[in-house]
């Protein structure tokens, strides 16, 4: 069919205002000021970070801030070979899940300040803060190899 | 077909959250969880209705999920509807038979976003959703269409407006139970004694807003006309469309309509509906009525339409 209308254009625009909930907010109120809190459930008794204010394996709330250091363990990570729209890192860069030392769940971050090739499962890392520290994962511009001996052992179960 | 019954319900509405959205349905799982007697190992089938379009974050729902603890894995689903359905796909898991209970819940943070606009995009999306009709625009061409059929009385003229409802956020959760465990957890459950939706067209301009046969249907179905019951929950965001389902439901002055106020100051959109569901239970429980019925709506001018039919049982 020759006159077929292919296109029509329909734009769409939403805007939203959205509370980051309790637990998040607390949590990032602690990243502004260059602090790293989980939260404690009070059955598993396992520390969540990021919190969420439930405890996804047991489902009831979770007040128990705890204060976490910045160094933690790699369990899993990738390596960005590919470049895309939204691309704001020199290729090839690393992303990580970090068990931070003493929490049970692991948080998502850069991982900078070592040739891809050099990271693993096992790595000991730590934060470098940004100086101008904003109330989210910002805070933190990447973490790096502290240069501690690996530690495999500990992060056991979490990949 | 096998007995179910709502055996408890819980409900938050608040004005505006700042909980998330899994901080929003913890308290009322474990009052709906509490109230059966029941831990979250003993639910068999878990249901949820939300819609992602109120928070304008895709896969919100499963970050509600962490508020009922899945983890050991458990058997779960979702609607992106109101929970009124949810429940629906519970009753229809528990027919199965192999399962006693079921956790059904619904949320929604309503006041996030411009939700006269968001409700917009459920219209058909070549001839309608792209002139951007409020939501209450549309219910007052239903106001109109019901105006001009020249049903009403003098009296019923005046309650066919479209005054925009009061929204709020909110959560809500109901337990239900099969025949024996429904009775062993509750000293009175509320039966389901039939329960049916049907939807009508897409596009506005072939329905007869005035009418909704989808209710008609449903409720036939439901086995609504064969019972009297003392109360009717409606879930009707304006006033013109209570008439209407009071119409389509054939419910005369003895039954009174939405002793909990209804959805007209209380709108929780994807919540209201379940909670027509858990008042008009609550009402069977509680002694207040031996048979009651619910009524849930989803989609522009009662496009869709649910009815629940709850009884006490010997
Ligand atoms: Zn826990």
């Amino acid at each position: 069919m020759s006159d077929a209308v292919k296109l029509f254009k329909a734009p769409i625009r939403l805007e939203y205002t959205i509370p980051a909930g309790r637990a998040t907010s607390r949590f990032c109120r602690g990243l502004a000021s260059g602090r790293l809190y989980g939260q404690r459930c009070p059955e598993c008794k396992k520390v969540n970070v990021p919190p969420r204010g439930a405890c996804p394996t047991c489902g009831v709330p979770t007040e128990e801030e705890v204060l976490l250091p910045d160094s933690g363990t790699i369990t899993t990570f990738c390596i960005i070979n590919i470049a895309f729209a939204a691309q704001a890192l020199e290729l090839p860069y690393a992303c990580a899940s970090i068990l931070l030392d003493g929490a049970d769940s692991t948080l998502f971050h850069l991982i900078q300040e070592v040739p891809v090739a050099e990271i693993r499962m096992g790595m000991r890392v730590r934060a470098v803060w940004a100086e101008n520290k904003l109330a989210s994962l910002e805070a933190i511009r990447h973490f790096k190899p502290t240069g501690e001996p690996d530690a495999l052992a500990s992060i056991e179960g979490h990949f | 077909m096998r007995d179910v019954a709502v055996i408890s319900f819980s409900q938050l509405l608040v004005d505006k959250a700042e909980a998330n959205d899994a901080e929003l349905v913890m308290p009322v799982v474990r009052e709906a969880l509490g109230r059966a007697g029941l831990q979250k190992q003993d639910i068999g089938f878990t249901c949820s209705g939300s819609s992602d379009f109120l928070t304008g974050m895709p896969f919100s729902f499963v970050g509600a999920l962490d508020a009922v603890g899945p983890w050991p894995p458990i058997e779960e689903s979702h609607v992106e509807m109101d929970g009124a359905w949810a429940l629906y796909e519970a009753w229809v898991r528990l027919q199965h038979g192999d399962i006693d209970t079921a956790l059904v819940y619904a949320f929604g943070r309503s006041t996030l976003g411009p939700i006269e606009d968001i409700l917009a995009l459920q219209l058909d999306p070549y001839y309608e959703a792209p002139m951007w009709p409020d939501a209450t625009s549309l219910a007052a061409l239903q106001a109109r269409a019901l105006l001009d059929s020249g049903r009403l009385s003098d009296s019923d003229k005046k309650k066919a407006t479209a005054e925009p409802p009061k929204i709020v956020d909110g959560a809500a959760a109901v337990v239900l139970a099969s025949g024996d465990r429904a009775r062993k957890l509750c000293s009175r459950p509320a039966f389901i004694s039939g329960i049916d939706h049907r939807i009508e067209s897409h596009l506005l301009g072939v329905r007869d807003l005035s009418h909704s046969v989808s209710t008609e249907i449903a409720a036939k179905h439901a086995g609504c006309f064969e019972k009297s019951p003392t109360f009717a929950e409606l879930h009707a965001p304006y006033s013109a469309q209570e008439l209407i389902l009071c119409d389509a439901l054939k419910l005369d002055k003895q039954v009174t309509i939405n002793p909990s106020g209804g959805a007209q100051n209380n709108n929780a959109v994807m919540v209201a509906g379940l909670i027509r569901i858990g008042e008009a239970a609550t009402r069977v429980s509680n002694r207040e009525a031996d048979c009651a019925l619910a009524h849930a709506s989803s989609g522009p001018c009662l496009q869709q339409n649910l009815i629940c039919m709850l009884e006490a049982r010997a």
